[in-house]
């Protein structure tokens, strides 16, 4: 999962503090690993010599806390481009899948193109995975029919997600 | 990305076209807007939620359904100007159908149900039933030519299905949701010779599903939601 670009999509919302990127960062995607501090600034200074934040203020006191961040234009697009580039096919992808969704229902763009995306890459892995089920031995037809299943999987989660946008959208709008 | 239209390539490469198709049954729309194309030989999987409209389009595709408004269109010709007759001839010859029960006639014998296109078309019985156990025999059923439908396994009973589809060498298959009566290791095997033969013979499959596992067995994935029809191009 990128943290560099799910914290990029939460200051699509507004300029923020390190510390404030990480309490909604935990809040939304962290249940399980919220996210440490130090990983949260070395996330944002790379951004920063990237160019897709810019400081947008300091407030007195000085320490890299005291400053806010906003995101440039350049990292508005950097976040378009990511959302819509679909994650490789691997088995336990929920957490990657769901934050881009999030992040895609936070800033009004289109959250069915994030899971479309993902459903046509995870279909092309599936193909891959059929055409060599068909030429090979038994062994390898049951390795393939173990990752299918797990793609299979994910796909599941995958539409129950869409059917579900509208509520989640409404949640994410709390 | 977005709404599949049957001008994405040349006109002579597609088969069948569907476009801007609207059905509701009362007051509740089943189709809003949607479009595919599909081209000679091609497998589309038609994938979706239930109730969002994929079987209506597999239906209205077919000629089966007709829709309240938009085209469809097989080899350029508009169904809507055919008559009852023209299109019932053109389902009979043209496209073959396999559904996820109940399609065989269970007084025949699975041969006898492998030969009925062919029978209804005028051909003799002796030569369809001829026609009918090859196919059973690359559907691997050719074994089961003199029993009823009520004898085989459900697996068995969807390749006789398929051969039934496959008999009279049409250019389109219909099929709504092949495998979801079986389980995977027979689903698997309905889906691994439909695909097959139908490759064999050079005929498009217009396959409905929500098995993910089935549509992998396609060539490309059209997602209908709320009746309207999505498709994703990926960089490759």
């Amino acid at each position: 999962m990128s943290i560099g670009h799910a914290l990029l999509g939460l200051l699509e919302t507004g300029p923020r503090h390190g510390y404030d990127l990480k309490r909604v960062y935990d809040e939304r995607f962290g249940h399980d690993r919220p996210l440490a501090y130090g990983q949260v600034y070395s996330t944002l200074s790379r951004l920063l010599r990237n160019g897709l934040v810019e400081e947008s203020g300091v407030e007195p006191g000085g320490g890299p806390e005291r400053k806010r961040y906003a995101i440039t234009d350049a990292g508005v697009t950097d976040v378009a481009d990511w959302l819509v580039t679909p994650e490789n096919p691997q088995i336990y992808l929920q957490s990657a899948l769901y934050t881009k969704v999030v992040l895609a229902l936070m800033s009004g763009r289109d959250a069915e193109e994030v899971l479309d995306v993902q459903r046509s890459a995870h279909l092309r892995a599936m193909r891959g995975l059929v055409a060599r089920k068909q030429q090979g031995d038994l062994t390898d037809q049951l390795i393939c029919d173990h990752a299918l299943f797990h793609l299979e999987a994910d796909l599941r989660w995958l539409e129950l997600t869409a059917a579900r946008l509208g509520e989640l959208a409404k949640e994410v709008d709390n | 990305m977005g709404a599949e239209t049957a001008g994405d390539g040349p006109v002579n490469e597609i088969l069948l076209g569907g476009v801007e198709l609207r059905k509701s049954f009362g007051s509740t729309p089943a189709l809003d807007g949607a479009a595919l194309a599909v081209r000679p030989g091609e497998i589309v999987a038609i994938m979706g939620p239930s109730g969002s409209g994929k079987s209506t389009l597999l239906h209205c595709l077919a000629g089966i359904v007709a829709p309240d408004s938009g085209t469809v269109t097989f080899q350029g010709q508009d169904l809507a100007r055919l008559s009852d007759r023209q299109r019932s001839a053109l389902r009979r010859s043209e496209f073959g159908f396999v559904f996820q029960f109940g399609q065989l006639v269970p007084e025949l014998s699975c041969v006898e149900n492998v030969a009925l296109p062919l029978r209804l078309s005028g051909v003799r019985r002796r030569e369809a039933e001829k026609t009918a156990l090859d196919w059973m025999a690359r559907l691997e059923v050719e074994s089961l030519g003199r029993k009823r439908p009520g004898e085989v396994s459900g697996g068995q009973g969807q390749r006789v299905a398929v051969a039934r589809a496959l008999v009279t060498a049409p250019k389109v298959i219909f099929a709504d949701e092949p495998t979801g009566a079986l389980d995977s290791l027979n689903g698997e095997q309905v889906m691994r010779l439909l695909v097959a033969t139908a490759r064999d013979s050079g005929a498009a499959v217009v396959l409905v599903t929500h098995e993910a596992r089935v549509a992998a067995y396609s060539d490309r994935e059209v997602v209908v939601r709320d009746g309207r029809t999505r498709q994703v191009e990926l960089v490759p």
